[in-house]
């Protein structure tokens, strides 16, 4: 008998500030994942600048593409399917992917597998174990704080979201306040572990009986603190403001994220997202499913947690395994999102 | 030589499949839809009604700005993608020249312009030399006012470009009597990318890679840093990881 025949996705990833292009097989192993961060550039603005963002994009995408075809030491012929980002994310940066992965994929008649860069995050997990269902998935990045429910492969829904800053947006804002460089979260979860919870900001959403997140008051809170102690001329210690800060965050998510697994009966909780890297979460989210003990909690990769294709190619292995594909006419969505859980279904 | 010529720097999209001098097909839509729906089907409908596949081109011919800036990078980021994985010949032409080709007056001065908001355009200035053109100012963003006068002492100019008209009243008032000032009609208002493949049969194949569109104006975030940190040593602010 033949062996069976191995399935590669060419994964396209242009969403925010990181141009990425990588070759997966059958939806669990990496064979290249080039990846070119701009960061140094944006450093310059403190923060990402779309224009100069696209621009990159562009100067960087093919080079990209020649790497992963190189070092995954495949041809075209090779290749079931091309996946690509559509949204959500910057839209001129997406725009760059999502048109070479059409030329590419017209090029070589292979079939657009559009992917939500979110459904990416979550199957970064997917090169940690594999994802059993019903699973739940606690995202935190840059852009976003959200709760999604997979009742089965492929389907994923919303039960929460933040309603105001993403958290990863909450960290790079107090990074500033602190005068650290853009961005900010790893050297605050880096001093965080070296201070203590003295300040006790606010947790927000405690009580109500939801699954949203909220972080824009501990911010306020965060910013007020350190703008009357530098009227009254008092040195506070950043350590410990930054433990109390990441207290609340992590308190905030791990409330929220236990709430939903006590409503949700699932196998398995996903963390995912850029903020996924925090050790200060991963380490509270240990504590907290050592007392679900029916549940397995798996966390993607440290080196996947930030955007990249690979994880791009794992999440469009499994829509392309569904069926879904997308047609030239395919266009970048800044403001994709998964459909909202609704019971009644 | 098949070419495949794609110009998408403003709200008119047009592509031409030529074989050599020769237009095989061509289709221009000018209407205010996304270049990013609309290109990509139109290309395979365009190499499908001539029999053609991608394969078949041999050189791709893109208009690389100045422009829109997102439309010149769906148009650059396409051609040049379509030249590195099958492995063809990329020409970049400027935008501005693609106009200033569908003007056939000799003893002329031709003047395609973009509007750049707030007073200013996107422009150049060229004159035909039999059916040659010649580029005599180079592309540039500058002011309405500081083009005028660049080009005060040139006797006879067509201004090129539907954006031309919006600055009709402006560019009368401001040149002189002794210039005679003429404006692009209906069907030269518009880029044809059968132009467009005739100039990059001309050309020389660039480097693909490093191939980005001609903007003309650094995006501000980066002229304000750079007024900033003169002299400072330029170092890559991309890097693998
Ligand atoms: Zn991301």
């Amino acid at each position: 008998m033949n062996n069976q025949k191995r399935e590669l996705i060419l994964a396209f990833e242009s969403s925010c500030d990181e141009t990425s292009v990588a070759v997966i097989e059958d939806g669990n192993k990496i064979l290249s994942n080039i990846v070119a961060t701009q960061i140094k550039s944006h450093k310059r603005f403190g923060g990402v600048v779309p224009e100069v963002a696209s621009r990159h994009h562009i100067e960087q995408v093919t080079m990209c593409l020649e790497d992963a075809m190189a070092e995954a030491n495949v041809t075209y012929s090779d290749l079931s399917a091309v996946a690509v980002t559509y949204g959500p994310g910057l839209v001129g940066a997406l725009l760059v992917g999502v048109a070479c992965a059409k030329v590419v994929a017209f090029s070589h008649d292979l079939p657009l597998i559009p992917v939500n860069h979110m459904a990416g995050h979550i199957y970064a997990a997917r090169f940690t174990s594999e994802i059993k269902f019903p699973a739940m998935a606690l995202l935190v990045s840059g852009g976003h704080t959200e709760l999604v429910y997979l009742p089965k492969e492929n389907e994923y829904q919303i039960i929460g979201e933040t309603r105001d800053d993403a958290a990863g947006e909450a960290y790079d804002k107090i990074g500033r306040v602190l005068g650290l460089t853009y961005p900010a979260g790893k050297q605050i979860d880096e001093m965080a572990h070296k201070g203590s919870d003295t300040f006790s900001f606010p947790r927000a959403m405690f009580k109500e009986d939801n699954f949203d997140f909220s972080f824009s008051g501990l911010k306020s809170a965060f910013i007020n603190t350190v703008h009357h102690a530098d009227q009254v001329g008092e040195k506070l210690n950043t350590d410990d403001l930054a433990a109390s800060f990441q207290q609340s965050v992590i308190d905030v998510l791990l409330h929220k994220t236990e709430h939903a697994l006590n409503v949700f009966p699932v196998r398995q909780l996903v963390l995912a997202g850029g903020v996924a890297a925090n050790q200060g979460l991963r380490d509270g989210l240990d504590r907290l499913i050592s007392k679900h003990t029916d549940i397995e909690l798996i966390k993607a990769p440290l080196k996947l947690c930030g955007d990249n294709a690979a994880m791009i190619g794992a999440a469009g292995y499994i829509a392309w395994k569904n069926g879904e594909v997308a047609g030239l006419a395919l266009n970048a969505d800044p403001s994709l999102e998964f459909e909202w859980f609704d019971e009644e279904r | 030589m098949n070419i495949l010529a794609i110009d998408t720097s403003n709200q008119p999209l047009s592509i031409a499949i030529l074989k050599d001098k020769e237009l095989v097909a061509t289709i221009t839509t000018n209407q205010a839809r996304n270049h990013s729906v609309t290109l990509m089907p139109q290309i395979a409908n365009l190499l499908s009604s001539v029999g053609m596949k991608p394969t078949d081109i041999d050189r791709f011919v893109v208009a690389k700005g100045p422009g829109s800036y997102t439309g010149l990078r769906i148009g650059v980021t396409t051609a040049k993608t379509f030249a590195f994985t099958l492995t063809k010949e990329l020409v970049g032409v400027s935008s501005l020249a693609v106009l200033a080709d569908g003007i056939n007056e000799e003893g002329t001065m031709i003047v395609p312009l973009f509007d750049a908001r707030r007073g200013n355009v996107f422009a150049g200035v060229y004159s035909k030399a039999g059916i040659e053109l010649v580029n005599v100012i180079s592309d540039q963003h500058v002011s309405l006012v500081g083009l005028l006068e660049q080009i005060k002492k040139y006797k006879r100019l067509i201004f090129v470009g539907s954006d031309s008209h919006k600055f009709k009243k402006q560019i009368l008032e401001q040149t002189s009597k002794e210039q005679q000032v003429a404006f692009s009609s209906m069907e030269t208002d518009y880029p044809q990318a059968y132009h467009l493949g005739l100039l990059g049969l001309e050309e020389k194949p660039v480097e693909i890679h490093s191939f980005a569109p001609d903007y003309l104006r650094l995006t501000q975030a980066e002229s304000q840093w750079l007024e900033k940190h003169q002299g400072e040593a330029d170092e890559a602010f991309v890097e693998k990881i």
